[in-house]
């Protein structure tokens, strides 16, 4: 493999680790912050399933994002990936909890616009619709789970320790699964671009496996997110688990885990065949964000518990965040692109 | 912290420890002030005998056992970082609780070494004001259970602690008014009034306790 393609893939791998560090800590934030699970364990088990969920279920929104911009050459997908990382750190730096699924479809977009490709806006309007269907159905899930958890555990009278335990087992199950989702739905954003101009050739492993490129990108992609998730996500998870809101563990568990059911209700390829197959519609597979799934979780327990906890100044400022962030990304992607192609003299479509 | 290292068994294994031991820490609350309405009936009737030292001796030991439990369960309680928002409000109560233990062991070593000499008008009172108390902290006893188990019951038994409160107040009044209204000399008078008022006031840390409950049981209800 060229030196180059390896330095251009850096750009993904540099986005992934961005994930790893900020979207990673969504998912075990509030069970690490409020000391449920140490962070080791935490960290290895949100690598474990977010390198699965890349691998095993990742092709299904990486074909929307595929569509969304038809990337071709090497630079302007490093290009992309730079503009949406760099973003993504600009909007951590200033506390608002954003997705690199934002990051990167702004920057798809200014590669469209500076190369003078065709945007396809129905898949952009399809995604632009998930990032408000994204937080009110998380929204939604927490205020049914929530409801009916409590319903239990004031009828089932157990006990605060038996409780305690059973909240982390919950805790570290809806955070394998979270972990999973998010793998499965925002490894698109890391390595989607990558795709069609994959370095890699299919490896057959046996006559019935064979290994695919696509598949090696996004293992690599998932490694990515597990380094950023060891290196940097400690201090973001005690952030989103004690700075950012006070809730109990249990609503923890019921917001990671409506968080995770809406990453995975937006990637899993078999849910979507089959809700087809008897007839029913079925949502599109796109890479939504976890944070305003963790968001539209937190506002939905809100909400339940009578709203007054609810923090509207911060939901319109993180909102905000959620309108700006694609713009910026767009603009940084095209700067990046004019840089490269007039000053590095490098190919960014073919 | 759950740690990898343990299995879903050793997890649960050591929860079942600790629920036992908390269990155990209200029986021992209960019983201590089941042995205290026994010493003090024993001492009116008997004075310091045998008897009533042997039942001394118990309530000392289960005054122990509930020490070595509190420091079991505290230290499983930091060591595993178990109920981490409940943890420092379990802690305090299971301090009060000891204390509450404290107060009935000192109470029955009061009668054994000053032997108060209560005159027999005032036995059936004694006993009345004794009964109370020990009712007051019976209650208490299923608050706490509530707490740990069925938090929204824990207000209805925080009820009935205070109604014992209550009572235990009116008779403390009633006797103390009568031991001063006698013919007693007065350092006699002081001296029943000491252990009369001593008696009562297990049933105003029944109370403070109960109050700290219902607030626990606020924060804790999800």
């Amino acid at each position: 493999m060229e030196l180059t393609i390896i330095l251009f893939l850096f750009g993904g791998l540099f986005l992934g680790w961005s994930l790893g560090a900020n979207d990673a800590a969504n998912v075990f934030g509030t069970a690490v912050g409020t000391r449920m699970i140490n962070f080791r364990t935490a960290a290895i088990i949100c690598s474990i399933f977010v390198i699965l969920g890349s691998v095993v279920s990742g092709a299904g929104t990486t074909e929307t994002i595929g569509k969304l911009g038809e990337i071709n050459a090497l630079p302007g997908a490093f290009a992309c990936c730079i503009a949406a990382g760099f973003s993504v750190y600009l909007m951590t730096k200033a506390g608002l909890p954003v997705s690199t699924t934002q990051a990167i479809v702004g920057a798809i977009v200014g590669w469209n616009l500076f190369t003078g490709s065709q945007t396809d806006y129905s898949i952009l309007s399809t995604i632009l619709a998930t990032w408000i269907l994204c937080p009110i159905l998380a929204g939604l899930i927490a205020i049914s789970i929530f409801s009916l958890v409590k319903k239990i555990i004031m009828n089932s009278k157990i006990h605060i320790l038996r409780l305690d335990a059973y909240t982390r087992l919950a805790l570290l199950l809806a955070g394998a699964f979270g972990s999973y989702s998010l793998g499965a739905s925002n490894i698109a954003n890391v390595m989607g671009v990558f795709v069609n101009i994959s370095p890699f050739t299919d490896i057959k492993v046996t006559s019935y496996f064979t290994f695919t490129s696509t598949e090696q990108l996004f293992l690599l992609g998932g490694l990515a997110i597990a380094v950023g998730v060891f290196t940097y996500s400690k201090k973001v998870m005690y952030t989103v688990g004690n700075d950012l809101l006070k809730i109990s563990p249990l609503s923890a568990f019921v917001i990671v885990l409506s968080h995770s059911i809406v990453l995975f209700l937006f990637a899993s390829e078999g849910l979507s065949s089959f809700l087809t197959s008897i007839n029913l519609p079925s949502l599109p597979l796109v890479p939504v964000s976890s944070s305003q799934a963790i968001v539209g979780g937190v506002i939905g327990i809100g909400l339940l518990k009578g709203g007054k906890e609810v923090k509207w100044s911060v939901a319109g400022k993180i909102s905000i965040g959620w309108v700006i962030l694609p713009l910026i990304t767009m603009l940084i992607s095209m700067v990046i692109l004019y840089i490269l192609k007039n000053m590095f003299d490098l190919n960014v479509i073919f | 912290m759950l740690n990898l290292k343990n299995n879903k068994l050793s997890l649960f294994g050591s929860t079942k420890n600790l629920e036992k031991n908390i269990d155990e820490f209200v029986n021992i609350l209960s019983e201590v002030g089941l042995s205290f309405r026994s010493i003090v009936k024993r001492y009116l009737s008997h004075s310091t005998d045998e008897n009533f030292e042997a039942m001394l001796e118990k309530v000392t030991e289960m005054e122990s056992r509930a020490d070595t439990i509190t420091k079991q369960i505290e230290h499983a309680l930091y060591e595993e970082t178990l109920i981490p928002d409940s943890r420092s409000d379990v802690l305090r109560l299971l301090e009060h609780l000891d204390e509450l233990i404290g107060m009935y062991q000192g109470n029955c070593y009061h009668f054994s070494i000053q032997k108060p000499d209560f005159p027999e008008e005032f036995h059936a009172d004694l006993l009345s004001l004794t009964e109370t108390v020990v009712d007051c902290v019976e209650s208490l006893c299923l608050t706490v259970r509530a707490f740990f188990r069925d938090v929204r019951s824990v207000r209805d038994n925080a009820h009935k602690v205070t109604f014992h409160e209550k009572e235990s107040d009116i008779k403390f009044s009633a006797l103390a008014r009568r031991i001063f209204n006698s013919n007693l000399e007065l350092d006699q008078k002081m001296h029943l009034r000491y252990f009369v008022e001593k008696i009562d006031r297990i049933s105003d840390q029944a109370e403070d306790i109960a109050d700290e409950l219902i607030i626990y049981s606020i924060k804790r209800s999800v």
